[in-house]
């Protein structure tokens, strides 16, 4: 419940951020929401010397698409923001179904989307959602700017390759090449709960053809998933039945879950094809119900 | 002109809480609100193993923080006779570990400091060595052959059996099964949970060497009770030990037992002569506290064909943990258990339990569960469920058949309480209709051809709340009575006292409807405290919803008293004799002419300037309350689901709940109590758990793993009411604080247990949790036992 | 708070390094220096004496701790004092207005919203903060709002009509706007 002693900083710029970083020499932490780092420091089970709080700095709370489409998520954009943002279900219809289902409401109004997906939890929903949309993390450090996929940012439970001085400023998801389609789905025993699993799904359509497919797999491993060999199943078809359920047999055998309280690996197993399917069945009904 | 009862907020208004008009405004006085000049705070040091020899302290490290101020060890403790204290069980329990770590936890060393963030840093400096040893987590292993011995600490302790005890007629219940058409069966884990109230113990202990008088505030709900149990730990003598409980953020069960934390922070308070305060945070709480239930269960059911229930057979196996510490009746080693079946007319039954130490934390009699009778109306009704099943009969025809009839009050059980009176078949009926139950039958077979999966589940019991008479109930030999006090002010207002301590009941609201109800004083006129054990009555304390029963009782009686008084007092302003004084509400008239009357108002300041020749003046009076017996409630639970096939998610289409606990004092506190009662129910169901690995390590220590239902699961309720007083109450009213929590689990189990009929199951132990459900149902068999930690599967 | 007296730490070199912040709290502008791990709760219960806010887990899951910041609810035990800096607190102690309460507090008392009140500020000011952007929740919407607040005791369903009670009372108070006709018909 008590933290241990650190030194605090909270700059106003991004450049103060990283030079802040940079001194720190792997002992600092960056405070956004704060909504997974201060718990751990709570119990102790993190103890940075130095925190570096960036909620000072200006321009950081926007999502917004760009005139090409692409999609762009500020360091300080919170999770509330895109939960209550009216377009997003049409526009970002995977980030819309996820929104909600991240932590509880209280937490939602602080914790960010980029905090996030740098904290790489594998239960976090929000890095699933990032791979479904092949979406990549923008990283400034002393050196300048590097955009970083995210299947390539995540490198284990809790480890990204960001370097001690760099910092996450921006989420990017491409703009797509068909019309967009996706949802969530995660299976918690009680609001706040981690997911027992979740499915990420996001499809670009062109006509009824699906152009770009991508399904990314909570709670079902030791990092996020990337059923990127199931996503790949559904491009250049329609959806239908057969093709569905080939999809969702493949996301689970990608899934890597273990067996513990929350359910059987089987179990887990099981419910990523359920969801699979139930997401992608639901599209499908949709785009029939349009034509 | 008699005054309207509801009005001046007699009984069955629904009298909105005085408590609320600080709580509202967050200026309620929990512990933690407390500050004392000088107050210091205790933090604890806990045993990361559930079983291991201490090697060694070093405490140096903590000394060494600007702002500790005393880092207190085990062997500190001994060398002032505190290493150990007595249990409200005749046990003893460690305060601080001095040998051995008992489960993982456990308290080692406290350290005290200018404020949590020192104390805490001065717990992260400790240095202890510790030497594992194997841990046991079930009762399986604590019987096991060659298994350790976990209290080698007591001299005549051999094994790990903590007690063996029987109850009922094993001889007549032979022959019941010999009889018997058909025998059903059961076996069932009641998995641990926590009460878990949402704030935590704490207390602030406070040694004036002025006075030499000790005055510690803490989370307690007897007062009275740790008054005794400090005077015995302690050794400071009973008058100069004041025990505060003040407001309090939820109760359950779980501040009722004595707990290290408290005698550290005394002794540290004593040693420092200064205010030393600990509160302890939810891990802590959930880890080392009164937790409830765990508890292994089996039974058999002998038949008649036509439904009558001839016998039962049970036997429980209970986990107690490191420390036999429950606070229960000292005659009845597993509590009321023995109250099972007690709704249904059974000839005979038999009973045998046996209790078992474990490396996991005390306890096991707490969270709602009337001394353990949770555990006895959940074993029942899954019992009578599957008895019907295997009968091929009615869920609620069979339970007609055996219920006690309503002309046959008072009832001797099997196992030898009297049940006091009912009409549970009105019950059920109300409860049948407002689910729809013939409607909701067809609807299940019709949605069965859709692959849809629907159930229905009935629970019915009654329960004894009010321990209780002296004659068979004590703590540490202590009676368990309980008292009141009141007095009525010159100007007819007037203040009670009680030996209650409520924690969210509203007794400040109700007491006080009580004496409206006797006196017609208006409720609002007066003023209710407990808690404070310097001003308040000798009372037991408030769980197992024994207030209403027993210091309800006490109120009643000394507002009589009072009354009694006053009556002489109106025949003196009257000047008339007593014989020709009649009473309505408010007012004392003389009987051939109604007209000439008193009111209580009057008589109260007649007590004070105008009293008869000889009379001593004032007004005011207390009753100590000895319970005849316990009271009966009666409920019915009946709950609807649907279960998601492909995920084994399951939700509440509709839950009704009919309650009959006589005479309600305060309806809408009456229907709070049942609503929270039911969502208790509900998240021991669905999702609450505390479970442990085979190294003892404990899941369910904080509100990630302990998972408590939020607004958003938790379903709606539909309450319903049947009023059968009390013949034995002075106002008729039974107790209800716990009836939910006690009947509702069966009724949503056995719903999902129904839905589930057809696919070979017979058993699934709580929590049903979405993978157990669809475990049970793909793979057609039984889910025992708590969620496993890891599984290599 | 007076100059008269305050004491200062015998040994000035073990003095811990606090930061200076300025906070509106219920409207009220108090500067205070904190050391940078003083938890938010920490400072309103122990700093600045508002204990109506409670703290009842250790891992950001109950919500007892809920105050607005900024207008929006957050669990004040997962933030820092010192995030406080430039920014206003309400807590429950600023709810009721000097001569009135809330119509929130009131809805909670008159429906039985509470029973040990431990869970109450919270629930009341993450309440606030949902009817002031939705002064017509439906059941649903009200449940969701509150499902980061746990409560043992009531069991939820006289929350959730507290909560009602206070949006209809509210909505009765708002002053005259085009879509009074629609209010009228929905209260």
């Amino acid at each position: 419940m008590y933290p241990s002693r650190f030194r605090y900083e909270a700059p106003d710029t991004v450049e103060e951020a990283i030079e802040l970083l940079r001194l720190g020499d792997g002992e600092a932490k960056v405070l956004a929401g704060g909504q997974s780092l201060l718990p751990m420091m709570k119990l102790r089970f993190a103890s940075p010397a130095l925190l570096v709080d960036i909620n000072n700095i200006p321009d950081l709370t926007y999502h917004r698409a760009d005139a090409d489409g692409t999609f762009r998520i500020g360091a300080l954009c919170r999770h509330a923001h895109l939960e209550k943002s009216k377009d997003l279900g049409e526009t970002q219809p995977t980030i819309a179904a996820a929104a909600p289902l991240v932590a509880d409401p209280i937490v939602r109004t602080r914790g960010t989307f980029v905090g996030s997906v740098c904290h790489a939890d594998p239960q976090g929903d929000w890095a699933s959602v990032m791979i479904a949309l092949g979406g990549s993390v923008i990283a400034q450090g002393p050196g300048g700017r590097r955009t970083i996929p995210v299947a390539d940012f995540v490198s284990g439970p809790f480890q990204t390759v960001l370097s001690y001085d760099e910092l996450a400023i921006e989420a990017v998801v491409p703009a797509p090449e068909g019309i967009r389609a996706g949802g969530y789905l995660k299976l918690e025993r009680r609001v706040g709960d981690f997911a027992t699993a979740g499915v990420a799904v996001s499809l670009e359509l062109s006509g009824s053809s699906v152009v770009r497919a991508g399904i990314g797999l909570t709670g079902v491993g030791s990092s996020t998933i990337n059923a990127a060999e199931a996503a790949l199943s559904l491009v250049g078809g329609h959806l239908e039945a057969d093709g569905i359920a080939h999809a969702a047999e493949l996301a689970a055998a990608a899934s890597q879950p273990r067996s513990d309280h929350r359910g059987s690996a089987a179990y887990k197993r099981h419910i990523v094809s359920t969801f699979v399917t139930r997401i992608l069945m639901n599209l499908r009904s949709a785009q029939q119900e349009v034509a | 002109m008699t005054v309207d009862e509801i009005k001046i907020g007699g009984l069955g208004a629904s009298r909105r809480r005085v408590e609320d008009n600080r709580f509202i405004r967050g200026a309620g006085n929990y512990v933690d609100d407390i500050t004392l000049p000088g107050m210091l705070h205790m933090e604890i040091l806990r045993s990361p193993l559930a079983h291991a020899r201490i090697k060694s302290i070093d405490v140096s490290g903590a000394w060494a923080i600007p702002g500790v101020r005393l880092v207190m060890t085990g062997e500190m403790m001994a060398a002032r006779n505190l290493a150990w204290m007595p249990t409200l069980s005749y046990d003893t329990q460690a305060v601080l570990a001095t040998d051995k770590v008992r489960f993982q936890g456990q308290e080692v060393v406290c350290v005290i400091a200018d404020d949590p963030y020192i104390a805490k840093d001065g717990c992260e400096a400790v240095i202890v060595d510790y030497e594992p040893l194997p841990p046991i987590v079930n009762p399986e292993q604590s019987m096991a052959e060659g298994a350790p011995v976990i209290r080698d600490d007591k001299e005549n302790q051999h094994d790990n059996v903590v007690f063996d005890w029987e109850v009922g007629d094993k001889d007549g219940t032979d022959r019941a099964f010999a009889d018997a058409d058909l025998v059903s069966d059961m076996e069932l884990h009641y998995p641990r949970s926590h009460p878990s109230p949402i704030e935590t113990c704490g207390s602030i202990a406070d040694f004036d060497r002025s006075t030499s008088k000790l005055t510690v505030y803490m989370t307690t709900q007897a007062p009275h009770i740790i008054r005794a149990a400090v005077a015995l730990v302690a050794e400071l003598p009973e008058h100069m030990i004041r025990i505060v409980s003040p407001d309090l953020g939820g109760g359950f069960g779980n501040k009722v037992p004595v707990y290290p934390g408290y005698v550290a922070s005394i002794l540290a308070s004593i040693l420092l002569e200064r205010p030393v305060k600990w509160i302890e945070d939810k891990t802590g709480n959930l880890i080392s506290t009164g937790f409830g239930r765990d508890v292994y269960l089996r039974g058999q059911m002998a038949l008649r064909k036509d439904g009558k229930i001839l016998g039962v057979r049970m036997h429980t196996d209970s986990d107690h943990g490191a420390f036999f510490s429950d606070a229960q009746p000292s005659k009845f080693k597993i509590g009321l258990m023995h109250s099972a079946f007690a709704c249904y007319d059974i000839p005979a039954a038999h009973l045998t339990s046996r209790g078992f130490y474990t490396n996991k934390a005390p306890g096991g009699v707490a969270y709602r569960c009337s001394f353990r009778v949770t555990e006895a109306m959940f074993f029942q009704e899954r019992m009578v469920q599957a008895a019907a099943d295997d009968l091929g009969m009615d869920q609620a025809e069979f339970r007609r058949v055996n219920f006690v009839r309503d002309d046959d009050f008072p009832h001797r059980t099997a196992f030898g309480f009297l049940t006091d009176s009912g009409q549970y078949g009105k019950c059920l009926d109300i409860g049948l209709e407002a689910i729809g139950y013939e409607n909701f039958l067809k609807e299940k077979e019709e949605a069965k051809k859709n692959g849809r999966l629907l159930g229905i589940g009935i629970s019915t019991m009654t329960e004894p709340l009010g321990a209780g008479n002296s004659r068979e109930y004590d703590i540490l030999g202590i009676k368990m009575f309980d008292s009141a006090e009141l007095r009525v002010h010159m100007s007819g207002k007037a203040i009670l006292r009680t030996g209650a301590k409520s924690q969210g009941q509203g007794h400040e609201t109700t007491w006080a409807q009580i004496v409206a109800h006797e006196l017609g004083i208006p409720a609002e006129d007066i003023v209710v405290e407990e808690g404070d054990t310097d001003t308040a009555p000798f009372g037991m304390g408030t769980y197992a919803s024994r207030s209403t029963p027993v210091a309800g009782a006490a109120v009643s009686m000394v507002a009589r008293k009072i009354r009694a008084k006053a009556r002489k007092i109106a025949a003196h302003l009257l000047e008339v004799s007593e014989e020709d004084i009649d009473w309505e509400l408010g007012r004392f008239f003389v009987r051939s002419s109604p007209d000439l009357g008193v009111t209580i108002q009057e008589c109260a300041n007649a007590a004070y300037t105008n009293m008869p020749d000889g009379m001593e003046p004032g007004l005011e009076n207390n009753a100590y309350y000895d319970p005849p017996n316990l009271t009966w409630p009666f409920a019915c639970y009946i709950s609807t689901v649907e279960i998601d096939p492909l995920t084994g998610v399951w939700d509440v289409l509709h839950m009704v709940a009919v309650d009959d606990c006589g005479v309600r004092i305060n309806p809408m506190i009456v229907e709070g109590q049942i609503m929270g009662g039911l969502t208790e129910a509900y998240a021991m169901a669905s999702m609450q758990f505390i479970t442990f690995d085979e190294e003892g390590n404990c899941v369910g220590s904080n509100y990630m793993d302990y998972l408590l239902p939020t607004a958003w699961e938790t379903p709606g309720f539909e309450l319903h009411e049947v009023v059968t007083p009390c013949p034995h109450h002075p106002i008729g009213a039974k107790g209800i604080g716990e009836c939910a929590t006690v009947g509702g689990p069966a009724a949503f189990v056995n719903a999902v247990m129904d839905a589930l009929k057809g696919s070979g199951v017979r058993n699934i132990d709580m929590p049903l949790l979405p993978d157990r459900v669809h475990a049970a149902l793909t793979e057609g068999r039984d889910i025992s036992g708590a969620p496993p930690v890891r599984t290599d599967s | 708070m007076t100059s008269l007296f305050a004491e200062v730490a015998p040994d000035p070199s073990s003095e811990v390094s606090v930061r200076r912040i300025t906070l509106k709290v219920n409207g009220e502008q108090r500067t205070v220096d904190v050391e940078p791990r003083l938890l938010l709760a920490h400072l309103i219960r122990q700093g600045l004496k508002l204990t109506g806010t409670h703290t009842g887990c250790d891992t950001t899951n109950c919500g007892a701790c809920t105050v607005l910041y900024d207008g929006l609810p957050v669990k004040s035990c997962t933030m820092l004092a010192v995030q406080t800096d430039g920014h206003e607190v309400t807590t429950v102690e600023g709810l009721a207005s000097a001569s009135e309460l809330h119509p929130i507090q009131e809805g909670f008392k008159d429906e039985h919203g509470l029973q040990c009140g431990f869970c109450t500020p919270g629930m009341m000011l993450s309440a606030k903060a949902l009817l002031e952007e939705n002064p017509d929740p439906t059941e649903d919407d009200v449940r969701w709002a509150l499902s980061g607040n746990l409560c043992r005791c009531t069991g939820y369903q006289n929350i959730v009509k507290a909560v009602l009670w206070a949006a209809a009372k509210m909505r009765d108070q708002a002053p005259a706007s085009d879509t009074e006709a629609e209010e009228g018909e929905a209260s």
